[in-house]
Protein backbone atom coordinates (compact mmCIF):
# COMPACT_ATOMS: atom_id res chain seq x y z
CA UNK A 1 0.00 0.00 0.00
CA UNK A 2 1.80 3.40 -1.06
CA UNK A 3 -0.48 4.95 0.73
CA UNK A 4 1.67 3.91 3.97
CA UNK A 5 4.92 5.60 2.36
CA UNK A 6 2.83 8.74 1.32
CA UNK A 7 1.41 8.92 4.55
CA UNK A 8 4.29 8.69 6.71
CA UNK A 9 6.15 11.39 4.17
CA UNK A 10 2.84 13.62 4.94
CA UNK A 11 4.27 13.37 8.21
CA UNK A 12 7.89 14.07 8.19
CA UNK A 13 6.37 17.10 6.69
CA UNK A 14 4.07 18.22 9.10
CA UNK A 15 6.41 17.30 12.33
CA UNK A 16 9.33 19.06 10.59
CA UNK A 17 7.38 22.13 9.78
CA UNK A 18 5.45 21.89 13.80
CA UNK A 19 9.31 22.15 14.90
CA UNK A 20 10.12 25.02 12.72
CA UNK A 21 7.27 27.12 14.34
CA UNK A 22 6.88 25.76 17.92
CA UNK A 23 3.80 23.72 17.78
CA UNK A 24 3.14 20.96 20.01
CA UNK A 25 -0.40 20.49 18.39
CA UNK A 26 -1.25 19.77 14.94
CA UNK A 27 -5.82 19.96 14.72
CA UNK A 28 -6.28 19.64 10.93
CA UNK A 29 -4.41 19.05 8.06
CA UNK A 30 -5.86 20.35 4.94
CA UNK A 31 -4.97 18.17 1.82
CA UNK A 32 -5.48 18.42 -2.04
CA UNK A 33 -5.79 14.55 -3.13
CA UNK A 34 -6.89 15.31 -6.65
CA UNK A 35 -9.58 12.77 -8.44
CA UNK A 36 -6.66 11.65 -11.18
CA UNK A 37 -4.43 11.50 -8.70
CA UNK A 38 -2.67 7.86 -8.03
CA UNK A 39 -4.24 7.74 -4.17
CA UNK A 40 -7.56 6.61 -2.33
CA UNK A 41 -8.56 9.42 0.18
CA UNK A 42 -9.63 6.42 2.76
CA UNK A 43 -6.76 4.59 2.55
CA UNK A 44 -4.63 7.83 3.19
CA UNK A 45 -7.03 8.32 6.25
CA UNK A 46 -6.39 5.54 7.50
CA UNK A 47 -1.97 5.25 7.36
CA UNK A 48 -2.27 8.75 8.74
CA UNK A 49 -3.82 7.66 11.97
CA UNK A 50 -1.16 4.85 12.11
CA UNK A 51 1.89 6.67 11.31
CA UNK A 52 1.11 10.01 13.00
CA UNK A 53 0.91 7.94 16.68
CA UNK A 54 3.40 9.81 19.02
CA UNK A 55 3.80 12.77 16.59
CA UNK A 56 2.58 16.46 17.12
CA UNK A 57 0.05 15.38 14.08
CA UNK A 58 -1.59 12.61 16.76
CA UNK A 59 -4.87 12.94 16.62
CA UNK A 60 -5.51 15.77 13.40
CA UNK A 61 -8.44 15.40 11.56
CA UNK A 62 -7.34 15.44 7.79
CA UNK A 63 -10.10 17.42 5.58
CA UNK A 64 -9.36 16.23 1.88
CA UNK A 65 -10.44 18.06 -0.79
CA UNK A 66 -10.44 16.50 -4.16
CA UNK A 67 -10.08 18.63 -7.34
CA UNK A 68 -11.45 17.29 -10.06
CA UNK A 69 -9.84 15.41 -13.38
CA UNK A 70 -9.24 17.97 -15.85
CA UNK A 71 -8.46 17.72 -19.68
CA UNK A 72 -8.02 18.89 -22.89
CA UNK A 73 -9.71 16.96 -25.64
CA UNK A 74 -7.59 17.20 -28.66
CA UNK A 75 -10.90 16.05 -30.61
CA UNK A 76 -13.01 19.01 -29.19
CA UNK A 77 -10.00 21.22 -28.70
CA UNK A 78 -11.33 21.93 -25.13
CA UNK A 79 -11.05 21.71 -21.63
CA UNK A 80 -13.44 18.82 -20.55
CA UNK A 81 -13.74 16.92 -16.91
CA UNK A 82 -13.30 13.55 -16.57
CA UNK A 83 -14.03 11.35 -13.45
CA UNK A 84 -11.35 8.92 -14.23
CA UNK A 85 -8.64 8.03 -17.03
CA UNK A 86 -10.68 5.57 -18.94
CA UNK A 87 -13.52 7.73 -19.10
CA UNK A 88 -13.84 9.00 -22.69
CA UNK A 89 -14.43 12.82 -23.88
CA UNK A 90 -18.43 13.73 -22.47
CA UNK A 91 -18.35 16.04 -25.40
CA UNK A 92 -16.95 13.33 -28.75
CA UNK A 93 -16.55 9.93 -27.03
CA UNK A 94 -13.08 10.39 -28.22
CA UNK A 95 -10.28 9.03 -25.64
CA UNK A 96 -7.82 11.49 -27.02
CA UNK A 97 -7.49 13.74 -23.98
CA UNK A 98 -4.56 15.06 -22.03
CA UNK A 99 -4.84 15.72 -18.06
CA UNK A 100 -4.42 19.11 -17.10
CA UNK A 101 -5.37 18.95 -13.40
CA UNK A 102 -6.67 17.01 -10.68
CA UNK A 103 -3.34 14.63 -9.99
CA UNK A 104 -2.81 17.19 -6.91
CA UNK A 105 -1.16 15.21 -3.77
CA UNK A 106 -0.45 17.80 -1.71
CA UNK A 107 -0.46 19.20 1.77
CA UNK A 108 -1.72 22.66 1.44
CA UNK A 109 -2.41 24.00 5.62
CA UNK A 110 -2.27 23.01 9.26
CA UNK A 111 -4.09 23.91 11.63
CA UNK A 112 -2.87 24.10 15.14
CA UNK A 113 -2.58 25.12 18.54
CA UNK B 1 2.58 24.26 29.03
CA UNK B 2 0.24 26.67 27.20
CA UNK B 3 -0.11 24.54 23.78
CA UNK B 4 -0.41 27.96 21.91
CA UNK B 5 2.50 29.64 22.88
CA UNK B 6 4.56 27.75 24.94
CA UNK B 7 3.47 30.02 28.12
CA UNK B 8 4.06 27.71 31.56
CA UNK B 9 -0.15 27.36 31.72
CA UNK B 10 -2.70 24.25 31.46
CA UNK B 11 -1.26 20.61 30.47
CA UNK B 12 -2.40 19.71 26.55
CA UNK B 13 -5.53 17.91 27.02
CA UNK B 14 -6.19 14.55 25.57
CA UNK B 15 -8.99 14.99 23.15
CA UNK B 16 -7.14 14.49 20.03
CA UNK B 17 -6.32 18.11 20.39
CA UNK B 18 -9.70 19.66 19.01
CA UNK B 19 -10.36 21.73 22.26
CA UNK B 20 -7.71 24.38 22.96
CA UNK B 21 -6.64 23.50 26.72
CA UNK B 22 -7.01 26.93 27.76
CA UNK B 23 -8.38 30.30 26.23
CA UNK B 24 -6.49 33.10 24.88
CA UNK B 25 -8.10 36.27 25.69
CA UNK B 26 -6.13 39.15 26.41
CA UNK B 27 -6.41 39.06 29.93
CA UNK B 28 -4.33 35.43 29.82
CA UNK B 29 -1.72 36.80 28.03
CA UNK B 30 -1.10 40.80 29.52
CA UNK B 31 1.85 39.77 31.78
CA UNK B 32 4.05 38.43 29.11
CA UNK B 33 3.86 40.74 26.05
CA UNK B 34 7.44 41.26 26.27
CA UNK B 35 8.08 37.47 25.31
CA UNK B 36 6.14 37.30 22.10
CA UNK B 37 8.78 38.44 20.05
CA UNK B 38 10.79 35.41 19.22
CA UNK B 39 7.78 33.02 19.25
CA UNK B 40 7.50 33.13 15.81
CA UNK B 41 3.25 33.78 16.28
CA UNK B 42 0.88 35.88 14.27
CA UNK B 43 -0.87 37.25 17.22
CA UNK B 44 -1.86 40.66 17.33
CA UNK B 45 -0.47 42.70 20.40
CA UNK B 46 -3.55 43.67 21.36
CA UNK B 47 -5.18 40.18 21.02
CA UNK B 48 -8.41 41.70 19.64
CA UNK B 49 -10.47 38.24 18.59
CA UNK B 50 -8.20 35.38 20.74
CA UNK B 51 -8.29 32.46 18.27
CA UNK B 52 -7.64 29.40 20.29
CA UNK B 53 -6.10 28.16 16.92
CA UNK B 54 -4.05 29.09 13.51
CA UNK B 55 -3.35 28.14 10.19
CA UNK B 56 0.32 27.29 8.63
CA UNK B 57 0.34 27.27 5.21
CA UNK B 58 2.23 24.49 3.77
CA UNK B 59 1.79 23.76 0.20
CA UNK B 60 4.10 20.76 -0.26
CA UNK B 61 3.24 18.03 -2.47
CA UNK B 62 3.37 14.69 -0.88
CA UNK B 63 6.21 13.35 -3.49
CA UNK B 64 8.37 16.17 -2.96
CA UNK B 65 10.99 14.35 -1.58
CA UNK B 66 11.19 11.25 -3.22
CA UNK B 67 10.52 13.40 -6.47
CA UNK B 68 13.59 15.76 -5.05
CA UNK B 69 16.00 12.10 -4.87
CA UNK B 70 14.85 11.39 -8.66
CA UNK B 71 15.94 14.43 -9.85
CA UNK B 72 19.51 13.79 -8.43
CA UNK B 73 18.99 10.04 -9.97
CA UNK B 74 18.25 11.40 -13.31
CA UNK B 75 21.14 13.58 -13.06
CA UNK B 76 23.31 11.20 -11.69
CA UNK B 77 22.44 9.01 -14.18
CA UNK B 78 22.29 11.18 -17.03
CA UNK B 79 26.01 12.58 -16.16
CA UNK B 80 27.33 8.43 -16.72
CA UNK B 81 25.35 8.47 -19.70
CA UNK B 82 22.93 5.42 -18.41
CA UNK B 83 19.84 4.97 -19.86
CA UNK B 84 17.68 3.98 -17.23
CA UNK B 85 14.66 1.62 -17.38
CA UNK B 86 12.29 1.24 -14.68
CA UNK B 87 10.36 -1.94 -15.79
CA UNK B 88 6.45 -2.58 -13.89
CA UNK B 89 4.12 -5.35 -14.02
CA UNK B 90 1.96 -7.33 -11.92
CA UNK B 91 3.97 -10.54 -10.14
CA UNK B 92 4.60 -12.92 -12.66
CA UNK B 93 4.36 -11.29 -15.98
CA UNK B 94 8.04 -11.83 -16.96
CA UNK B 95 9.83 -9.30 -16.01
CA UNK B 96 13.21 -11.08 -15.39
CA UNK B 97 12.83 -13.66 -17.83
CA UNK B 98 12.53 -11.23 -20.71
CA UNK B 99 15.65 -9.24 -18.62
CA UNK B 100 17.63 -12.11 -18.66
CA UNK B 101 17.21 -13.41 -22.57
CA UNK B 102 17.95 -9.49 -23.13
CA UNK B 103 21.07 -9.31 -21.20
CA UNK B 104 22.57 -12.99 -22.69
CA UNK B 105 21.77 -11.61 -26.36
CA UNK B 106 22.57 -7.96 -26.13
CA UNK B 107 26.24 -9.22 -24.32
CA UNK B 108 27.03 -11.51 -27.46
CA UNK B 109 26.42 -8.40 -29.80
CA UNK B 110 30.24 -7.08 -31.11
CA UNK B 111 28.80 -3.14 -30.74
CA UNK B 112 27.52 -4.20 -26.74
CA UNK B 113 26.87 -1.62 -24.05
CA UNK B 114 27.38 -2.06 -20.49
CA UNK B 115 24.78 -3.32 -18.64
CA UNK B 116 23.77 -3.05 -15.21
CA UNK B 117 20.48 -3.86 -13.56
CA UNK B 118 18.83 -3.05 -10.33
CA UNK B 119 16.21 -5.82 -8.69
CA UNK B 120 13.42 -5.32 -6.36
CA UNK B 121 11.89 -7.57 -4.57
CA UNK B 122 10.04 -7.63 -0.79
CA UNK B 123 12.70 -10.51 -0.32
CA UNK B 124 15.05 -13.34 -1.41
CA UNK B 125 17.86 -12.44 -3.99
CA UNK B 126 16.34 -15.16 -6.10
CA UNK B 127 15.51 -13.02 -9.35
CA UNK B 128 19.27 -10.78 -8.77
CA UNK B 129 21.12 -14.38 -9.22
CA UNK B 130 19.02 -15.19 -12.50
CA UNK B 131 20.51 -12.26 -13.36
CA UNK B 132 24.04 -12.49 -12.40
CA UNK B 133 24.14 -15.55 -14.16
CA UNK B 134 23.78 -13.96 -17.30
CA UNK B 135 27.12 -12.35 -16.31
CA UNK B 136 25.57 -9.17 -15.78
CA UNK B 137 26.33 -7.15 -12.60
CA UNK B 138 22.92 -6.88 -10.53
CA UNK B 139 21.96 -5.55 -7.69
CA UNK B 140 19.18 -6.64 -5.39
CA UNK B 141 16.81 -3.99 -3.69
CA UNK B 142 15.15 -5.83 -0.48
CA UNK B 143 11.72 -3.42 0.42
CA UNK B 144 10.85 -5.42 3.13
CA UNK B 145 7.20 -4.91 3.87
CA UNK B 146 7.44 -1.72 0.84
CA UNK B 147 5.57 -1.99 -2.08
CA UNK B 148 7.76 -0.11 -4.36
CA UNK B 149 11.34 1.04 -4.75
CA UNK B 150 11.41 4.73 -4.21
CA UNK B 151 13.96 7.25 -5.59
CA UNK B 152 16.41 6.76 -2.25
CA UNK B 153 16.98 3.03 -2.89
CA UNK B 154 18.20 3.63 -6.03
CA UNK B 155 20.31 6.38 -5.18
CA UNK B 156 22.18 4.07 -3.05
CA UNK B 157 21.91 1.21 -5.30
CA UNK B 158 23.62 3.31 -7.94
CA UNK B 159 26.53 3.58 -5.81
CA UNK B 160 27.57 -0.38 -5.97
CA UNK B 161 28.42 0.41 -9.75
CA UNK B 162 31.53 2.40 -11.70
CA UNK B 163 31.01 5.18 -13.79
CA UNK B 164 31.83 2.64 -16.76
CA UNK B 165 29.21 -0.22 -15.59
CA UNK B 166 26.47 3.18 -15.88
CA UNK B 167 27.55 4.43 -19.28
CA UNK B 168 24.81 2.11 -20.77
CA UNK B 169 21.98 0.31 -19.70
CA UNK B 170 20.29 0.88 -16.56
CA UNK B 171 17.67 -1.87 -16.19
CA UNK B 172 15.56 -1.47 -12.91
CA UNK B 173 13.00 -4.45 -12.32
CA UNK B 174 10.59 -3.06 -9.64
CA UNK B 175 8.63 -5.00 -7.39
CA UNK B 176 5.74 -6.78 -9.21
CA UNK B 177 2.81 -4.29 -8.60
CA UNK B 178 0.89 -2.73 -10.76
CA UNK B 179 -0.38 -0.16 -8.56
CA UNK B 180 2.04 1.33 -6.23
CA UNK B 181 4.73 1.57 -8.19
CA UNK B 182 3.31 3.86 -10.38
CA UNK B 183 3.53 6.99 -8.21
CA UNK B 184 7.17 6.82 -7.61
CA UNK B 185 9.70 8.68 -9.82
CA UNK B 186 12.55 6.46 -9.68
CA UNK B 187 14.79 9.15 -11.79
CA UNK B 188 14.28 6.77 -15.12
CA UNK B 189 14.48 7.96 -18.37
CA UNK B 190 11.94 5.77 -19.54
CA UNK B 191 9.05 3.90 -18.16
CA UNK B 192 8.47 -0.02 -19.45
CA UNK B 193 4.68 -2.17 -18.32
CA UNK B 194 4.47 -5.31 -19.15
CA UNK B 195 1.21 -7.00 -19.72
CA UNK B 196 1.32 -10.98 -20.07
CA UNK B 197 -1.06 -12.86 -21.84
CA UNK B 198 -1.78 -14.90 -19.57
CA UNK B 199 -3.07 -12.34 -17.46
CA UNK B 200 -6.95 -10.06 -18.41
CA UNK B 201 -6.87 -7.61 -21.41
CA UNK B 202 -8.44 -5.08 -19.06
CA UNK B 203 -5.32 -4.52 -17.35
CA UNK B 204 -4.91 -0.81 -18.59
CA UNK B 205 -8.36 0.43 -17.52
CA UNK B 206 -8.26 -1.56 -14.11
CA UNK B 207 -4.50 -0.11 -13.70
CA UNK B 208 -4.67 3.43 -15.04
CA UNK B 209 -2.33 5.05 -13.28
CA UNK B 210 0.44 2.55 -14.57
CA UNK B 211 -0.35 2.61 -17.92
CA UNK B 212 -0.57 6.74 -18.26
CA UNK B 213 2.83 7.12 -17.04
CA UNK B 214 4.22 4.28 -18.91
CA UNK B 215 6.54 5.03 -22.03
CA UNK B 216 5.68 1.52 -23.51
CA UNK B 217 3.77 -1.41 -22.78
CA UNK B 218 5.82 -5.01 -23.95
CA UNK B 219 2.98 -7.45 -24.32
CA UNK B 220 4.57 -11.27 -22.94
CA UNK B 221 4.58 -14.53 -23.15
CA UNK B 222 2.64 -14.28 -26.76
CA UNK B 223 3.88 -18.01 -27.60
CA UNK B 224 1.24 -18.93 -25.55
CA UNK B 225 -1.83 -17.42 -27.38
CA UNK B 226 -2.56 -20.60 -29.23
CA UNK B 227 -3.44 -22.15 -26.17
CA UNK B 228 -5.58 -18.91 -24.65
CA UNK B 229 -8.42 -17.06 -25.58
CA UNK B 230 -6.47 -13.76 -25.65
CA UNK B 231 -7.28 -10.81 -27.53
CA UNK B 232 -4.17 -8.81 -27.89
CA UNK B 233 -6.10 -6.36 -30.00
CA UNK B 234 -8.50 -5.54 -27.20
CA UNK B 235 -5.61 -5.09 -24.80
CA UNK B 236 -4.10 -2.70 -27.26
CA UNK B 237 -7.09 -0.95 -27.67
CA UNK B 238 -7.94 -0.71 -23.76
CA UNK B 239 -4.16 0.82 -23.19
CA UNK B 240 -4.74 3.60 -25.94
CA UNK B 241 -7.75 4.42 -23.85
CA UNK B 242 -5.64 5.24 -21.51
CA UNK B 243 -2.67 6.59 -23.55
CA UNK B 244 -3.26 7.03 -26.54
CA UNK B 245 0.63 7.62 -27.84
CA UNK B 246 1.12 4.62 -26.28
CA UNK B 247 3.70 2.39 -28.23
CA UNK B 248 3.13 -1.57 -27.98
CA UNK B 249 5.64 -4.55 -28.62
CA UNK B 250 4.43 -7.87 -28.43
CA UNK B 251 7.35 -10.60 -27.22
CA UNK B 252 8.19 -13.33 -26.47
CA UNK B 253 11.29 -14.20 -24.03
CA UNK B 254 10.64 -18.17 -25.11
CA UNK B 255 10.34 -18.36 -28.72
CA UNK B 256 12.61 -14.79 -29.10
CA UNK B 257 9.47 -13.80 -31.42
CA UNK B 258 9.39 -9.72 -31.23
CA UNK B 259 12.33 -9.68 -29.61
CA UNK B 260 14.14 -7.06 -32.07
CA UNK B 261 12.32 -4.65 -31.64
CA UNK B 262 12.54 -4.23 -28.02
CA UNK B 263 16.43 -4.12 -28.68
CA UNK B 264 15.41 -1.82 -30.84
CA UNK B 265 13.68 0.41 -28.64
CA UNK B 266 16.18 -0.36 -26.11
CA UNK B 267 19.06 0.98 -28.61
CA UNK B 268 17.53 4.24 -29.71
CA UNK B 269 17.28 5.22 -26.05
CA UNK B 270 20.54 4.36 -25.08
CA UNK B 271 22.17 6.01 -28.34
CA UNK B 272 19.90 9.42 -27.39
CA UNK B 273 21.08 9.23 -24.04
CA UNK B 274 24.80 8.88 -24.90
CA UNK B 275 24.25 11.65 -28.05
CA UNK B 276 23.13 14.02 -24.62
CA UNK B 277 25.53 13.17 -22.83
CA UNK B 278 28.16 13.53 -25.14
CA UNK B 279 26.52 17.40 -26.19
CA UNK B 280 26.61 18.51 -22.32
CA UNK B 281 29.71 17.05 -21.62
CA UNK B 282 32.86 19.42 -21.39
CA UNK B 283 34.47 19.65 -24.54
CA UNK B 284 37.44 17.75 -24.76
CA UNK B 285 40.91 18.82 -25.98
Amino acid sequence: MHEMALSRGLVDLIVERAAAEQVTQVTRVFLEIGALSHVAPEAITFCFDVVSRGTVAEGAKLEIARPPGRAWCAGCAREITIAARDEPCPECGGHGWMVTGGEELRVTELEVS
Amino acid sequence: MCTLCGCGGAAPTDDGGTTPPHRHGPADHHHHHHHHDHHGHDHDPGHPSPAPTRRLRLEQDLLAKNDRLAAVNRATLAGHGAFAVNLMSSPGAGKTTLLVRTLTELAERPDRRPAVVIEGDQQTSVDADRIRATGTHAVQVNTGKGCHLDAAMIGHALRHFSAAELAGLVLIENVGNLVCPAGFDLGEAARVVLVSVTEGEDKPIKYPDMFATADLMVVTKVDLLPHLQFDIDRLGAYARRIKPSLPILAVSATTGAGLSAWYDWLDSGAAATARTAAEVAPAAD
